[in-house]
């Protein structure tokens, strides 16, 4: 192992030109991944999580360009790379596993050819041994009777399943990175915790980087061991999960702690940040999200706000966060994830089944 | 364990497409199944069906009635009719299905790289497609057959050259709509080459259209040999085939009706099997 990271994007922004004029999708965003780490991504729809993953990959929609920055993958510039080697690093190198497993597969193909497809077009594995891997890795994944299911074609599986070949499909060429796209959003809680518990266990066994985009503070908690929070194109707050779900140093990341509904403390009303994210084609000049914060003064309005250490490994675009910090110390924010007890989550998950 | 079997009686196994049509009960299929079955197995087993040749001439048995021993009479060179009529679907069936094999393939891959790639491609192959739309088909037909010469072979370059728009248009549109879908996001961000995209993952999604318009297409086809034949610019004399046996029997309408009017029968009960198979398979091929 080197001390350099797996993959360390640098001040990274990409524009979308569109017909209601050019979207700043994403702006001057910066992190690290190291290998064998989780770093949560979390925001909002539309902040840009899922356009970063897709810059990454080198997959843009139409009219989106990178307009600046570095994507390094150990030391390599992504974006410099030419297009055939590119392509071969994805699926090979880097990973991907969608939100919505019954849109991602194939409908027409059998599930277990759409694993071992990944051999077959990366590692030149004749058919019959990729048919053998496929079926490891359905068994890895945890697919019961996986020569059955190899024929199966995505519709006749259960969500939870349609994840697990999801997964089996992103493991098959053995990446070191593999980016989550709300992997979880679209299934039940109990499947979901079975999931998000296979994808960690893959993790300890094979020392892969997970990306893991979501807008669920529940699964980065449980999953990530830092976390970064997105809003209006940037990133405004990073550290470990722990810290920043504890003690928010971002106003945003305040709201957004503020607005998961406490079972403990029942209220009439659910807490919401008010207002809306700015539009992206022509951000407001200043922090981005004063005009929704409670903390905003003058200060705010002109200006840029990059991320500015906060302390021990923490930082924070905010620069009124000692404010937002003694907002959370003085009223807490529940602490997400540490009621949960994972044992008794794991044992309901098996039994409801798969 | 237990839990494992439980799970795996959830899961129904893969079906096939008959067990599917079993299921559906589709009349509409078995109908076009059963017609053009028969069809084909009078064709294909012609010699079993009739003891005469359908070329040879007996100048002194010309235009006889039906009767025992030609079931369908003879025509003015004294061949007999049904043995003319078994062996010209042979003709007939082969150079339609030869003539939308073609078209289909040529018009499927075509259409495949224009609705991937979009752009300048895209443009330069629709303004191709206008282009020939632009003409009245037959116009265009009997143009390239008359320069290439009769035979089955200008009628297969002829009907290329015409019909892959067709299957151009379709396939194309249908992988502009399902090229936006997330599986094939997922296919690219699999890093899997474009060639594979296409063929594996795009195609088999979208070919189901041209496949059930290639069934309307044949009948369509066979009318089109069918009116060379008759127009003389079809397979040559003496060949049976439907459209020259219309064309020779109209003179006699008169006298002998059957002459024309059984093999245009034959078209009809063609095309009528054609066409119901093809309904038949848009409702199975049609996704669940």
């Amino acid at each position: 192992m080197t001390d350099r990271p797996l993959l360390s994007i640098q001040d990274l922004s990409v524009e979308i030109v569109t017909r209601r004029g050019t979207v700043h999708a994403i702006d001057g965003v910066s992190f690290d991944v190291a290998e064998g780490e989780t770093l949560g991504l979390v925001g909002e729809s539309g902040c840009g999580k899922s356009m970063t993953l897709r810059a990454i990959l080198g997959l843009l929609p139409r009219g989106g360009r990178v307009t600046r920055g570095q994507i390094l993958f150990r030391g390599t510039d992504l974006l410099s790379v030419d297009k055939a080697q590119l392509r071969d690093m994805r699926g090979r190198s880097i990973s991907i596993i969608f939100q919505e497993p019954m849109t991602a597969l194939n409908p027409v193909m059998q599930v277990g050819e759409q694993i071992a497809e990944g051999p077959i077009a990366h590692l030149g594995y004749p058919k019959k041994a990729a048919r053998e891997r496929a079926l490891d890795l359905m068994r890895r994944v945890g697919i019961p009777d996986p020569a059955r299911r190899f024929s199966a074609y995505p519709h006749e599986l259960s969500g939870g399943l349609r994840q697990r070949v999801m997964i089996a499909i992103a493991l098959a060429c053995e990446p070191q990175l593999i980016l989550c796209d709300e992997p979880t959003t679209a299934l039940d809680v109990t499947i979901q915790d079975q999931i998000l518990k296979l994808l960690l266990e893959l993790q300890d066994s094979s020392h892969i980087g997970l990306i893991f985009v979501t807008h669920d503070l529940a699964v980065i908690s449980q999953v990530c061991r830092t976390v970064a929070v997105m809003y209006a194109a940037q990133i405004v707050e990073t550290g470990s999960v722990e810290s920043v779900f504890a003690e928010p140093r971002h106003p945003y990341t305040l709201g957004l702690l503020r607005a998961v509904p406490d079972f403990d403390k029942v209220k009439d009303m659910l807490d919401s940040i008010p207002g809306i994210p700015p539009d992206l084609v022509s951000p407001p000049a200043g922090c981005r999200f004063r005009e929704r914060c409670v903390f905003a003064q003058q200060d705010c309005e002109v200006g840029d706000f990059p991320l500015l250490s906060v302390g021990d490994d923490r930082a924070s675009a905010c620069i009124h966060w000692t404010q937002c910090r003694d907002s959370a110390l003085t009223d807490p924010v529940i602490s997400i994830g540490q009621s949960s007890d994972p044992g008794k989550a794991s044992k309901a998950g098996s039994q409801a089944g798969i | 364990m237990a839990e494992a079997k439980t799970v795996a009686s959830l899961v129904r196994p893969a079906e096939t497409v008959l067990g599917r049509a079993r299921r559906r009960r589709s009349p509409t299929l078995f109908a076009g199944i059963g017609i053009l079955s028969v069809i084909i197995i009078v064709a294909v087993g012609a010699p079993l069906f009739t003891s005469y040749s359908p070329v040879t001439p007996h100048p002194l048995q010309g235009l006889l009635p039906p009767s025992g021993q030609h079931l369908l009479g003879t025509d003015q060179l004294g061949r007999d009719v049904w043995t003319r009529l078994i062996y010209g679907a042979r003709i007939d069936l082969e150079v339609g299905f030869l003539a939308v094999l073609f078209p289909f393939i040529v018009g499927t891959a075509i259409g495949c790289l224009a609705g991937y790639f979009g752009g300048v491609t895209d443009s330069i192959v629709m303004r191709a497609v206008d282009v020939i739309l632009a003409f009245p088909f037959f116009v265009l037909v009997i143009a390239i057959v008359f320069v290439i010469g009769p035979g089955t072979k200008s009628i297969y370059i002829a009907m290329t050259v015409t019909d892959w728009v067709s299957y151009t248009w379709i396939i194309r549109g249908e992988i502009l709509a399902a090229k936006r879908h997330e599986y094939i996001l997922a296919a690219r961000a699999l890093g899997y080459s474009r060639r594979r995209i296409i063929g594996r993952h795009l195609l088999p999604n979208v070919i189901t259209q041209a496949i059930v318009y290639s069934m309307s297409d044949i009948v369509f086809t066979i009318l089109t040999i069918v009116t060379l034949g008759y127009l003389g610019l079809g397979v040559p004399p003496p060949t049976p085939e439907w459209g020259s046996m219309i064309s020779d029997g109209q003179t006699f309408i008169t006298t002998n009706w059957q002459l024309a009017t059984i093999p245009g029968l034959a078209v009809v009960i063609t095309g009528i099997g054609l066409s119901l198979l093809g309904d038949g398979l848009a409702d199975l091929l049609r996704p669940e």
